[in-house]
């Protein structure tokens, strides 16, 4: 039998060569050299007009179009949440009825693009040109003109909450199924009523999943008002449009608004990494 | 003799087209304990089930502490009970579960103070001193403040039954609660049941623990294919199975 060499000596820190990984070094090299070149375009070319962009960043119009946007935002988030859980919960119930009509939601507004939505919202008016309340079929007791009652805000709106809650169904469906249904039995064992389990129990562990792909989606929906130009309604994209429309300083304007958007999700990013640490509850060791 | 405090006539449950209670016929004393084994699929986690309510039988008749579960009789029709109804009837009767089902969003303490608060409407100081107490009764007073993911197997079970015995029960339930634990933290659920059985409490256990069965068990119950089989004395059945399905059994575990 061989004699087993002496080992002690590899108690000592090991000093190796280590591998070479030049493709690193290229790939380095590149993105420096492009990260140079934007740099050098923004600080240069004079097309950006910066002095431009300072004039308007904190403009009367251009803050409220961001006063707009965020409103928006927040509205079709609060709105597409509240009625996107009626939705999963309409899809989860036993009554089949409840279910094809959810899932007949579900299947129009999310086949349908959201910027035709918009359209169709902005002239509901050709389609409904009176709303009342009444009776189903029967006598109405107030009716009115729809474009008197109904202004671009409330269509703006109304137009992002409904198509906004039917991808949140989805999202909260999937967060209520990922709840190990053994926690519904323990609640229920324990006497307590459904509504209780539900508010108690099964959402806020759902909360866990629902709550990453929402903060994604309101994310979106920051950048999804920009369509409810297509109402029209004026929020901050379309504001920097009828800007540029007079003063043909098209680039500046949209970089300006680009600026904007990401001041206002970066805040959102931040928002969404505590609301996310709070669900955690629970699952950190 | 008085009345049973569990009594079950000819009790049925089918999955689909699969029977899995082919007409159980069982009482329980107040203040019994009741062991219940047989071979996996032998229907005796779902008789437990039924118990509470959980599993809605097809034929039969269930009664806890007199009470008709799941139904109202009116004459010779039988009126399925209300959401409402059911849950007032599970209050009373505690349920431990294989996989202890904690609620993993809450710490120990809000796990016992849950039910207590929201179903029996006690104040928060009055179900956090009954918690506390609990939780101290089963051994975990240092716990209260620990997630369930904190917790190993043994101290979530017997968190777990402290949560049960916060609805002060008249009956509980156990469903192999000891099934999912290593073997060396079986044996600090045991000694917790064990005293709660010493109290005087009423429970049907579901287990593998022939010796728990033996040494704690009032009866002792061998399930096979939906049946009860052989029903006696912990010690007799175990020693001496008069079945030849409850020799084949206790052959295998024994």
């Amino acid at each position: 039998m061989a004699e087993r060499p002496d080992h002690r000596e590899q108690r000592h820190p090991i000093k190796a060569v280590p591998v070479r990984h030049p493709g690193r070094w290229v790939a380095g090299v590149a993105v420096a050299v492009l990260a140079a070149m934007l740099v050098n375009s923004l600080l240069t070319n004079p097309a950006f007009n910066w002095p431009e962009q300072a004039k308007y960043l904190f403009s009367p119009p251009v803050l409220d179009g961001v006063r707009n946007t965020i409103w928006l935002t927040v509205a079709a988030m609060a709105g597409g949440v509240g009625f996107g859980i009626v939705l999963a919960l309409m899809r989860l119930s036993a009554n089949p009825l409840l279910r094809g009509a959810s899932w007949l939601y579900v299947w129009f507004f999310r086949g349908t693009p959201l910027f035709t939505q918009l359209l169709i919202w902005g002239n509901i008016g050709a389609l409904f040109p009176t709303l009342g309340l009444g009776i189903p079929f029967g006598p109405q007791f107030v009716q009115g003109q729809t474009n008197a009652l109904y202004s671009a805000a409330a269509a703006a709106a109304l137009g992002l909450i409904f198509n906004e809650a039917a991808y949140m169904a989805e999202i909260v469906r999937g967060g209520i199924q990922s709840v190990d249904h053994g926690q519904q039995e323990a609640a229920a064992a324990l006497g307590m009523s459904r509504a209780q389990t539900l508010r108690r129990i099964v959402l806020p562990q759902a909360m866990r999943v629902i709550v990453p792909p929402t903060g994604n989606e309101a994310i979106s929906m920051l950048k999804n008002t920009s369509l409810v130009a297509a109402v029209p309604y004026l929020e901050l994209t379309f504001t920097a449009q009828t800007i540029y429309a007079t003063t043909y300083q098209i680039i500046p304007m949209l970089v300006m608004v680009c600026l904007w958007y990401l001041f206002l999700s970066s805040l959102m990013m931040v928002g969404q990494f505590y609301l996310e640490r709070h669900y955690a509850k629970g699952h950190r060791r | 003799m008085s009345e049973p405090m569990v009594r079950a006539e000819a009790v049925c449950k089918s999955f689909g087209h699969v029977p899995v209670l082919k007409g159980i016929d069982l009482e329980v004393r107040p203040g019994e304990v009741m062991c219940v084994v047989g071979p996996s699929g032998s229907g005796k986690s779902t008789f437990l089930r039924c118990v509470n309510h959980l599993e809605k039988i097809d034929a039969g008749r269930l009664w806890v502490d007199g009470q008709l579960i799941g139904y109202r009789q009116r004459g010779d029709r039988l009126h399925e009970l209300r959401d409402r109804e059911v849950a007032a009837q599970r209050r009373d009767i505690g349920m431990v579960f294989q996989r202890f089902h904690l609620f993993p969003h809450m710490t120990a303490l809000e796990n016992v103070m849950e039910a207590p608060l929201r179903v029996r409407g006690d104040s928060r100081a009055a179900a956090t001193e009954q918690a506390r107490a609990l939780l101290d009764r089963v051994g975990l007073a240092d716990r209260t403040g620990n997630y369930p993911a904190q917790l190993s197997g043994g101290q979530q079970q017997r968190v777990a039954i402290a949560r049960a015995l916060a609805m002060h029960p008249k009956l509980m339930l156990f469903d192999e609660p000891t099934s999912a634990l290593d073997p060396e933290l079986v044996g600090e659920v045991l000694d917790v049941m064990r005293d709660l059985a010493g109290d005087g409490m009423t429970m049907i256990v579901v287990t593998h623990e022939m010796g728990f069965a033996r040494e704690v068990g009032d009866s002792l119950v061998f399930m096979d294919d939906g049946l009860v089989v052989e029903r006696g004395a912990p010690k007799e059945v175990l020693t001496n199975p008069r079945h030849e399905r409850t020799q084949a059994f206790l052959s295998k575990v024994l």
